[in-house]
């Protein structure tokens, strides 16, 4: 049973509703083992909702233990400097991780982990819990062996073919921006109906750094690169699956792509590309291509596998898109989100993060009724382009059930839509690109569940 | 800060002299890449072949090539879904006429092959040469690339058992995919000029405030018995917080043996020790939860609970062996280092965190 205070402001009818499962099991269990005493308690804490229902109980002994009983750590010596000469996260908080959704894929190594968005504060990802895409495992790459190339599709395209090592490349301008990368399957699984029950599963391949790096122009110009003729881009990856992805010219020429060596203030982590990758602001993660090794200037686009061939969206016309790029307009409530309990009434705060892939977030609106009716949220600064925008808005639980939405609108004017509006157009078989409303059902009990509406 | 006006004036003299370095181009940085260099790394190829080797491969040559290093994870003819998406299957010989995968319009059609999709034989050519075999990318010879595409193609229908692919009839090919017309770039989601349809949006959704749409009703959800198909949530979320995780294991006796409480009590972060477990071997003979050879870990550690010595006794038992307490088959005794043999012990005892 958990150590937790019993909660107040909410009525307790009977030990089954007062004890969580686990707690239920532990009574079954001593109940085995003969300790009847303990049974006796819970049942007796159970039999007093009344005394508990307005304000919270103060425990026997006219305190809180964990206050009358100074705890060990204000009573002894701590642990010296650079115990860790890298830092970590305390042990309390080894439930937040970056996790596999069961049965999605059979390998390891071409496979997806999703991050703990329902753990996370403001907008920054911690680089430990990025969400991870791999097609063929992932690498340590030795950043002093590593090379980027620079060549062209045929000889008048690029002057001048460079090869450039890391070294090189961190003495040129760099740059540092805040982006979101989100992966285009994200909340894929959910197209058809409900499939999972977390928002770390339903939009978990979606993390956000700051990036520090190169702007892909500044290179391209460094190798004289015909811009009339050259109009798309090929990034290609130095792993087993060396992937390839074509980017319009367009983006480049705007300085919005990076070669991109930094996160968040140090280096690249394995799993994310290490030493080097390209970051494509608003564009899905697989067009982020890690492992860098080669960048191409064509006159035209290269159908490579992930975006001719995997990467494309079904259409109900049976007709699939291809080098469908941009993430649009999408946000989520993280608290409360789905697999959560509210643990009594009364106030919380709604939370959680909107993005587009085509600009600035513009407003957030949430709904505790099902989309009936809306309140805009709270945006919380910095709100920057192409990056996640946390927002909140306070609301106070009556115990009854509510149905939690958020609807985005970015600078372009665009709204996030609903499921019946993107279905109408999508169908449910594209995989990709579902950016529609999601909805979390607060229950009496105070759980939280992954919903979808008629 | 204070300094004395000379000082002052050398450093102003000292910054018009960085400002004026700083209005260089960029140089010395990058070298010419050699031709050499480009064709090691330049393997692309297009949809209008460019970068396509010379070379060529028949169907027979590419079936012997695919059964000793393809067939493990595809399948013998491509149609495996054990480790990988299947790559053949569900095409027509219509198909190869008109063009269009006809199943792709037929929503009760499950999955979606590979050949159902494709539409550029360049894409495969390309894909198998950068990225296949799965465990040793990058080691196929043109020819062989050659040979295994002809081969892919014919377990599809669109070409015949005799065929030899080559960098001369391969664009002839092209015309024969059951997908090659199945595709489109008219979409506002690609960021450039080139194609596309400028950037539009599909949808133009209303941003209503008030009184909007009709009364929600809940289509989808998942069922209770799925409750826990994502393991505990409990111990995916925060111990702390305005909220917690919902414990969703199943209620009952096989649980009640658990841990009691709600949210996980802190695991190590690394998973060190079921790592161990698996490196060690341990887990050859014994599932944590299921029993294999040897019993389940979670019997050893229900078995042993009550005793004070339990990690004791399990150390000596991983290092010495034994025989008669699960039954007629011993286990061996096993060479783990005696802080190894702790550390497994204590992750049994300690409740067997992943």
């Amino acid at each position: 049973m958990s150590d937790r205070p019993v909660p107040a402001g909410r009525l307790i009818k009977a030990p089954e509703d007062f004890l969580s499962p686990a707690g239920i099991r532990t009574v079954a269990t001593e109940a085995r083992a003969g300790r009847r005493g303990f049974i006796r308690s819970a049942f007796a804490a159970a039999a007093a909702p009344a005394a508990m229902a307005q304000t919270k109980p103060v425990p026997a002994g006219g305190g809180d233990p964990h206050i009358l009983n100074l705890p060990e750590h204000s009573r002894g010596l701590g642990q010296g400097v650079a115990t860790h000469g890298y830092g970590r996260p305390s042990k309390y908080e080894a439930n937040v991780q970056r996790r596999m959704s069961p049965g999605l894929t059979q390998t390891a190594q071409s496979s997806v982990s999703f991050a703990p968005l329902q753990s996370l504060f403001g907008i920054v990802t911690p680089s430990g819990l990025h969400f991870e895409r791999h097609h063929q495992g992932w690498w340590d790459v030795d950043p002093t062996k590593h090379r980027l190339m620079v060549n062209g599709s045929d000889a008048s395209l690029v002057k001048k073919p460079m090869v450039f090592t890391l070294d090189e490349l961190m003495r040129l301008p760099s740059v540092s921006r805040f982006h979101f990368i989100e992966c285009g399957a994200n909340t894929g699984m959910e197209w058809g109906n409900v499939a999972v029950p977390t928002c770390q599963y339903s939009h978990g391949m979606l993390s956000c750094s700051e990036f520090t790096g190169v702007p892909l122009k500044t290179v391209l110009d460094l190798c004289g690169v015909d811009y009339r003729r050259g109009r798309y881009v090929l990034g290609e990856g130095a792993d087993g699956s060396s992937l390839t992805r074509t980017l319009p010219m367009e983006m480049v020429e705007s300085g919005a792509v990076l070669l991109a060596y930094g996160q968040n203030g140090e280096m690249l982590r394995p799993e994310n590309g290490y030493p080097l990758r390209l970051v494509v602001p608003g564009v899905q993660g697989v067009s982020w291509v890690k492992y860098l090794r080669r960048i191409e200037v064509g006159d035209q686009p290269w159908a490579t596998k992930d975006e001719a061939l995997h990467y494309i969206d079904l259409m109900p016309d049976g007709r699939h898109r291809q080098y469908s790029s941009i993430q649009e307009c999408k946000s989520v409530v993280t608290t409360p989100s789905g697999g959560q309990v509210l643990l009594d009434r009364g106030y919380y705060n709604i939370s959680g993060l909107a993005w587009s892939g085509r600009g600035k977030v513009k407003r957030v609106d949430v709904s505790v009724d099902g989309g009936r009716n809306w309140k805009a949220a709270r945006l919380q600064t910095p709100v920057l382009d192409r990056c996640l925008t946390r927002f909140s808005l306070g609301w106070v639980w009556d115990g009854k059930p509510h149905l939690i939405q958020s609807r985005a609108t970015d600078d372009t004017g665009y709204v996030q839509p609903g499921y019946r509006q993107l279905r109408a157009v999508r169908g449910t078989r594209s995989i990709y690109h579902n950016n529609a409303v999601q909805t979390w059902l607060v229950q009496e009990s105070g759980e939280v569940k992954n919903v979808q509406l008629a | 800060m204070s300094s004395s006006p000379s000082l002052r004036l050398a450093a102003a003299g000292l910054l018009c002299i960085a400002a004026a370095a700083w209005a260089q181009p960029i140089s010395g940085i990058g070298r010419a890449a050699t031709p050499k260099e480009v064709a090691a790394w330049d393997i692309d190829v297009r949809p209008d072949f460019k970068g396509l080797p010379a070379g060529a491969g028949s169907v027979a040559q590419g079936m012997v090539l695919w059964e000793a290093q393809c067939a493990n994870c595809h399948g013998v003819f491509g149609e495996s879904n054990a480790v990988f998406a299947p790559l053949v299957g569900g095409t027509t010989k219509d198909d190869v006429g008109s063009g269009r995968t006809a199943r792709l319009l037929d929503p009760a059609f499950p999955g979606r092959t590979t050949l159902m999709k494709l539409s550029t034989v360049s894409t495969l050519w390309d894909y198998i040469q950068r990225a296949m075999p799965w465990n040793a990318p990058k080691t196929l010879k043109p020819d062989e690339v050659y040979a295994l595409t002809a081969f892919l193609l014919n377990l599809g229908g669109v070409v015949a058992d005799d065929f030899t692919l080559s960098n001369q009839n391969i664009a002839e090919v092209q015309q024969r995919l059951p997908n090659r017309n199945g595709m489109s770039t008219d979409h506002g989601l690609w960021p450039g000029k080139g194609f596309g349809n400028g950037g539009q949006a599909d949808v133009r959704a209303p941003a209503c405030m008030n009184d909007c749409g009709p009364q929600p009703s809940v289509r989808s959800f998942i069922p209770d018995f799925a409750r826990n198909a994502h393991g505990n949530l409990a111990e995916q979320n925060r111990l702390v917080g305005a909220q917690v995780g919902v414990d969703t294991r199943p209620p009952g006796p096989a649980g009640a043996a658990a841990p009691s409480a709600a949210v996980a009590t802190p695991a190590d972060p690394g998973g060190a020790p079921k790592a161990l477990a698996n490196t060690a071997g341990c887990l050859v003979c014994h599932g944590v939860d299921n029993k294999v050879v040897g019993p389940a870990l979670r019997d050893v550690a229900t078995r042993y609970a009550g005793r004070a010595d339990a990690a004791d006794y399990l150390v000596q038992r991983i290092q010495a062996g034994g025989s008669g307490v699960w039954g007629p088959v011993p286990m061996p005794a096993q060479a783990v280092s005696a802080a190894d043999a702790r550390t497994l012990a204590l992750w049994i005892t300690g409740g067997l965190k992943p």
